[in-house]
C-alpha cells in the first residue's frame, strides 16, 4: 500500500484533482488565492514525481539538463512575474501562454521520428505541432499588440480567404504526413513553420481591443496541445490538465465575447476591433456635429465639491497614466467631505474582463465602492457628476442609438443620464475601437484635457484649498 | 471503420476522461463573476503548463546521440517551466490584492 501511495500514477491522480479543485476555487473571491496555490502544489508534485520516479535508466547528464532548464525557467519566470507592473498583466499572460504552446510544439517535433508509421500517434503529434505553434506565434503577436509594439492591425488583401486557405493547406499537409507514414523530418519542420506563419496571420488582422478574447482562445488552444501530448504518452495528468483548461478556456472566451456583445466569429473574422481604418473615416467628421466644451481644473473642483453623488468611470487611460493611486486619493478626499463616491466598472474596462478591478484593488480601493455595470446604470440619473477617466468606448452612446456603429448593441455605462459629465482624456483621439464618441458633444459633457495622473493630482490640490 | 473501432476500444479510458473533463471544465467556469475572469484565465494558463511533464518525458527518453533532440528538449522544459512558474506567480500576485482589503 505504501508503495502505491508513492507511485507516479497516484501522484498524477492527486495532481489532477488539485487542478479541478484549484480552478473551482479560483471562481470565488474568498477562495481564489488558495485555489491557485493548491493547483501550483499539484503541479510541483507532478513534476518532481515525473523526474524521480522514472523507471528506465537515464544518463546523469540528462538529469543535469532537466534540472538546469527548470532552474533557469523558474528564476526567469519568477522575476518577470514579480517585476511586471499590474497594467501589463494581460500581455504577460499572453507571453506565458505562448511559452506553453511552444513547449508543446517542440515535444511533437522531437517525438515525430519515434512514432513514424503509427498513424494514430502521428496524428496526435502533427495536431500538437499545429495547435502549439499557432498558440505560440499567435500569443507573441498578441503580446506585441498589447504592449504597443504593433499597434496597427495589419491586413493583407482578402486576408480572410487567404488565412482560411492556409489553414486548410496546413491541415491537408498534416493529414498527408500522418496517413502516408512519411518519415521525412523536412516535412515535419515545414509543417511547424507553416503553422507558426498561420498563427501570425491569424492574430495580425484582429484589433487590439479584442486581444483578451484572442488570448483566452489561444489559452484553450495550448490546453488542447498539452492534452494531445497526454494522449500520445498515455499520461493522465497532462490529459486531465490540458482538457480542463481547453474546455474552461473555451467557456471563458465565450463569456468575454458575451460581455462585449459580440460573437467569436465576429471577433476573428469581423471588420472591427482597434481601427478598421475605413470605419474611422466613415464615421468621422461629417457625422459628428456640434462642438465640444472644455473645462478647467478649478471649475471641475468646484463642481465636485458641491455635489452629493459622484461616479467615477475608470478606463485603461487611467491605468496607462498610473493614476490608480491618485484617483483613490481623490475618492477619499471627496468622501471625507460627505460626498458619495463610487466607481462604475464596465465588464471590459481595462484590457481584460476584471482587469480594472485588479488595478483598483492594488491601491486598496474599498471593494464595496466598485459597482458593476448592471447595478450602477440605474443610479446615473441621481448622480450629480460623472467623472470619466481614460475610458471611451464603454461610455459611447453609439452602442445604443447608432445601428451602423461597430459597437452597436454592446452594453455600456449610461453616463449621459447624469446631471453633468466631466471627461478626462489626453486628446480628442478616438478610443481603442477606433470610433468617434458623440458623448463628447453632449450638452452636459465637458472635456478636461490632460494626462490623467497630473489632472487628478491638480484636482486634489485644488480641492484641498477649498 | 475498423480502425476507428479499434482506436476507441484501445483508448476507452482516455476517451472517458476527455469527455468528463470537458464537462467539468464547463461547469467550473459556469457562473464566475467578471471580476475574476482575469485571474481565472491566468490560473488556467498556469495549469496548461502541465505540458512541461511531456517535455521532461521527452528528455528522459531521448537518444543520447540525438543532440538536436536534447537541445530542443532542453528548450521545451525551459519554456514549460516559464509557463508554470510565471503563470502561478502572476496569478498569486493578482489575487493577493483582492485579499488585502477586508
Amino acid at each position: 500500500m505504501k508503495e502505491y501511495l508513492f507511485s507516479l500514477e497516484f501522484i498524477y491522480l492527486v495532481a489532477s484533482m488539485t487542478y479541478i479543485l484549484g480552478l473551482k476555487m479560483l471562481g470565488k473571491p474568498e477562495t481564489a488565492r488558495k485555489g491557485n496555490l493548491i493547483a501550483a502544489a499539484g503541479m510541483t508534485i507532478a513534476i518532481i514525481g515525473t523526474i524521480f520516479l522514472h523507471k528506465e535508466v537515464v544518463p546523469n547528464y540528462i538529469y543535469g539538463l532537466i534540472g538546469t532548464a527548470i532552474l533557469i525557467g523558474t528564476v526567469i519566470g519568477w522575476m518577470i512575474a514579480k517585476k511586471v507592473a499590474m497594467t501589463k498583466m494581460p500581455e504577460l499572460v499572453s507571453l506565458f501562454n505562448g511559452m506553453g504552446g511552444a513547449s508543446a510544439a517542440l515535444i511533437g517535433l522531437i517525438e515525430f521520428e519515434h512514432y513514424t508509421g503509427d498513424t494514430l500517434s502521428t496524428t496526435t503529434i502533427v495536431a500538437g505541432i499545429i495547435i502549439g505553434s499557432i498558440s505560440f506565434s499567435g500569443s507573441m503577436i498578441a503580446w506585441a499588440k498589447l504592449n504597443g509594439t504593433l499597434n496597427k492591425p495589419l491586413r493583407l488583401p482578402k486576408y480572410n480567404v487567404l488565412n482560411n486557405l492556409i489553414i486548410i493547406g496546413v491541415v491537408l499537409f498534416a493529414s498527408y504526413i500522418a496517413w502516408s507514414g512519411s518519415e521525412s523530418q523536412l516535412f515535419i519542420y515545414i509543417l511547424f513553420f507553416a503553422a507558426l506563419g498561420y498563427g501570425i496571420l491569424f492574430v495580425l488582422p484582429i484589433g487590439g481591443a479584442d486581444m483578451p478574447v484572442v488570448i483566452s482562445l489561444l489559452n484553450s488552444f495550448t490546453g488542447l496541445a498539452a492534452a494531445l501530448g497526454g494522449f500520445l504518452y498515455g499520461n493522465m495528468v497532462m490529459l486531465t490538465g490540458g482538457i480542463l483548461v481547453g474546455s474552461a478556456g473555451t467557456i471563458l472566451t465565450f463569456a468575454m465575447c458575451d460581455a462585449m456583445n459580440r460573437s467569436l466569429v465576429n471577433v476573428i473574422f469581423g471588420s472591427f476591433g482597434g481601427g478598421g481604418d475605413s470605419l474611422v473615416e466613415e464615421s468621422g467628421s461629417d457625422t459628428m456635429k456640434g462642438s465640444i466644451k472644455k473645462t478647467t481644473i478649478s471649475d471641475t473642483a468646484i463642481l465636485m465639491n458641491y455635489s452629493q453623488r459622484i461616479i467615477i468611470v475608470p478606463g485603461y487611460g487611467l491605468a496607462v497614466a498610473q493614476a490608480q493611486h491618485a484617483i483613490h486619493e481623490l475618492e477619499q478626499l471627496l468622501a471625507s467631505r460627505g460626498i458619495e463616491v463610487k466607481y462604475a466598472i464596465h465588464p471590459v474596462a481595462g484590457r481584460m474582463p476584471g482587469h480594472m478591478n485588479v488595478l483598483l484593488a492594488e491601491t486598496n480601493v474599498d471593494y464595496d465602492k466598485l459597482a458593476e455595470m448592471e447595478d450602477v446604470n440605474p443610479e446615473f440619473q441621481n448622480t450629480d457628476v460623472v467623472f470619466v477617466v481614460g475610458a471611451n468606448d464603454v461610455v459611447n452612446p453609439a452602442a445604443h442609438n447608432n445601428p451602423s456603429s461597430p459597437i452597436y448593441g454592446m452594453p455600456i455605462l449610461d453616463v449621459e443620464n447624469a446631471k453633468s459629465i466631466i471627461i478626462n482624456k489626453r486628446t480628442m483621439n478616438p478610443g481603442y475601437a477606433g470610433i468617434e464618441n458623440e458623448l463628447f458633444y453632449n450638452q452636459k459633457a465637458s472635456m478636461l484635457f490632460g494626462d490623467a495622473k497630473s489632472v487628478i493630482q491638480a484636482l486634489i490640490s485644488e480641492l484641498k484649498g477649498m | 471503420m475498423t480502425e476507428l473501432i479499434e482506436f476507441i476500444s484501445s483508448n476507452i479510458q482516455m476517451i472517458y476522461i476527455v469527455i468528463l473533463m470537458i464537462f467539468v471544465g464547463v461547469e467550473i467556469i459556469g457562473h464566475v463573476p467578471a471580476v475574476l475572469h482575469t485571474p481565472l484565465m491566468s490560473g488556467a494558463n498556469a495549469i496548461h503548463g502541465v505540458v512541461i511533464i511531456g517535455a521532461i518525458l521527452v528528455l528522459l527518453g531521448v537518444n543520447p546521440e540525438n543532440y538536436l533532440g536534447q537541445a530542443l528538449g532542453f528548450v521545451a522544459v525551459l519554456l514549460g517551466t516559464l509557463n508554470v512558474v510565471g503563470g502561478f506567480v502572476v496569478t498569486d500576485r493578482m489575487l493577493e490584492m483582492f485579499k488585502k482589503k477586508k
